[in-house]
């Protein structure tokens, strides 16, 4: 019965997936790792309205396991849209007054070009014979999209973790295609500490004896590279805080390896719950994608140079209590925008949930990407006047 | 805005590159961006202020000059302004070069040690002066380096940096400190604000 159960849940997922927006890019794409891509879908949703001159589009860009349903309800997983707390009516990223964009990244789960998409040469899932690819190779294909949407130059381009590592190779290679710049809580190159834990989500998944076999899914390692990666977006103060040494569900330690504590009921939710929308074979891609990020390598160790032609208004944002992509490496972009002599904003906002800060309601960071953006919007609407 | 701010607008010439150093709330960027067309950033330590700036639309830095300037390549600025701190740096010579290596042209104010309410104050109380530049007590104020318009005059000379302009503020009146003058000045002023190079 599970496993029909299993099957069933499948295919409703696979026909709700033919309902959604895509982009079928027919040019063709040569990848950093050297494979050319033709064909291929970029899946996509919008919010709000494109005005007539076009100029308040907002390209967000998701996360290691977001998706390009950042708000509302997501139709295929039911659940809230991973951004809700950023972007809707009257919210930080206002979708009565913008049109925001979003796109599921390459190498993703729910639409786009991916490893659970059939080869054309094998008729088969990709699953690891599927390129690997890159932040820029992500970033290029959703330059497609914003194409094909008929936008000249967008109000902004946004993200957090992942999405503000696209927002960096985006400012970089499109360097006035975006009034505005808001890279959150990331990095212009991945730490050895940030590979490492990629890496052990990795092995966890390759680890798991079903990776390999036909028709099966590594749903334990799946969940447990998971678990691994969600103590790291949060911090010891919250964890502390949220869940201290509470036990869950029983007045005593049981001497045995349930999950006597809360902490770890939660963390084994997280895992569960994740394999329901998440495919293990993304997770190995994507993760690789950000390990394999060095926007500094890219201009021969000088960032800056990443930075010299752009036209677009920076405001970077880290967190206090984010370890993952820590204040530090935040700093090290401003550093390079100004030495480019790039215009430049940046804040650590005060914060003790750790590196998820920027999905969760904190209220002076959603205050400041609100406010940022709209003096950036009456500053193109005054140009325009003028 | 303040009359200090006032006399600092007037030196800087419009459509010029200028960065302000403890922009606090952003007044003086908000002025020089709208009424002279100058490209301007800041700098700030507090983070409150930083997301006041930003809200306006300004490109403000959080961060403490004393650590942050080194980023900032060699004359990457027509101005640099230091409003009423260089006193509360542990280090203010190292500031001011950090200013005079990013700036073309500086504009450093100081409250001045040497005006005579504060001598009169320390003469008479016997106790650390308190005025309006100077409202702290000595156990909280964050002014580590005071020093007076003379001492200014003085180290500049000692240093080989240029003063291109030298005035004096008191009770909202303007005016110009000359070698003739300085002694006076040096009694009779609340602030000093200076364009050196």
């Amino acid at each position: 019965m599970p496993g029909l159960a299993g099957l069933f849940f499948c295919l409703n997922m696979n026909s709700e997936l033919k309902n959604i927006k895509k982009l079928i890019v027919n040019q063709s794409l040569e990848l950093d790792c050297g494979k050319t891509i033709k064909n291929f879908p970029v899946a996509y949703e919008t919010y709000g309205t494109l005005n007539k001159k076009k100029d308040n589009a907002i390209l967000a860009f998701h996360a290691l396991t977001g998706d390009q349903f950042c708000t509302n309800i997501n139709p295929i997983t039911k659940r809230e849209g991973w951004w809700t707390t950023a972007v809707g009516p009257e919210k930080a990223i206002d979708t009565n007054k913008y049109f925001v964009i979003c796109a599921n990244v390459i190498g993703g789960c729910m639409g786009s070009y991916g490893p659970k998409e059939i080869s054309p040469e094998t008729n088969k899932i990709f699953g690891t014979t599927f390129p690997v690819i890159t932040i820029r190779d992500m970033v290029r294909t959703q330059k497609y999209l914003i194409d094909h949407l008929g936008i000249k130059k967008l109000l902004a381009v946004v993200g957090g973790s992942m999405g503000g590592m696209q927002v960096l190779q985006f400012a970089s290679m499109y360097p006035d295609l975006a009034h505005s710049a808001i890279p959150i809580a990331c990095s212009a190159s991945h730490s050895a500490q940030n590979i490492a834990l990629n890496e052990l989500g990795r092995q966890a998944i390759m680890a798991d004896p079903n990776w390999k076999k036909e028709n099966s899914t590594p749903d334990k390692g799946l969940a447990v590279a998971r678990m691994a990666a969600h103590i790291t977006y949060l911090s010891k103060k919250g964890l502390q805080e949220k869940f201290g040494r509470k036990l869950q569900d029983r007045k005593s330690l049981k001497f045995s390896f349930d999950a006597d504590f809360q902490i770890e009921s939660y963390l084994r939710y997280q895992g569960a719950t994740f394999v329901d929308r998440f495919d293990a074979n993304s997770y190995l891609y994507i993760t690789r994608a950000m390990d394999y990020f060095d926007l500094e390598k890219q201009f021969k160790g000088n960032l800056s140079l990443a930075f010299q032609n752009t036209r677009s208004r920076f405001c970077v944002i880290s967190f206090s209590s984010d370890w993952l992509y820590p204040t530090i490496e935040n700093k090290e972009i401003v550093i390079a925008l100004n030495a480019c002599g790039a215009n430049v904003g940046f804040v650590e906002i005060n914060s003790d949930k750790g590196h998820d800060s920027f999905l969760l309601d904190v209220p002076e960071f959603l205050k400041t990407v609100s406010e940022f953006l709209s003096s950036t919007y009456n500053e193109i609407k005054n140009e325009e006047g003028i | 805005m303040k009359k200090e701010f006032e006399v600092i607008s007037k030196i800087i010439k419009n459509n010029k590159k200028v960065l302000d150093i403890g922009c606090g709330d952003g007044t003086l960027m908000e002025f020089l961006k709208n009424h002279q067309q100058n490209d301007v950033r800041g700098l700030e330590p507090q983070k409150k202020l930083v997301q006041k700036c930003i809200s306006k639309g300004l490109s403000v830095i959080e961060g403490d000059a004393e650590k942050e300037l080194v980023q900032f390549p060699k004359k990457s600025f027509d101005y640099v302004v230091l409003s009423q701190t260089l006193q509360a740096f542990f280090s203010p010579e190292e500031v001011l070069n950090q200013l005079l290596r990013i700036g073309k042209q500086t504009i450093v104010s100081i409250p001045n040690f040497g005006y005579w309410k504060v001598r009169l104050h320390l003469l008479f109380k016997g106790t650390m002066p308190i005025t309006k530049n100077l409202p702290n007590e000595w156990y909280n104020t964050p002014n580590l380096h005071m020093c007076t318009i003379k001492d200014f005059v003085d180290f500049c000379n000692k240093k080989n940096i240029t003063i291109d302009k030298s005035m004096c503020l008191t009770n909202e009146k303007i005016s110009e400190i000359t070698n003739k003058n300085l002694g006076y000045k040096n009694i009779f002023s609340e602030l000093g604000i200076f364009l050196i190079e």
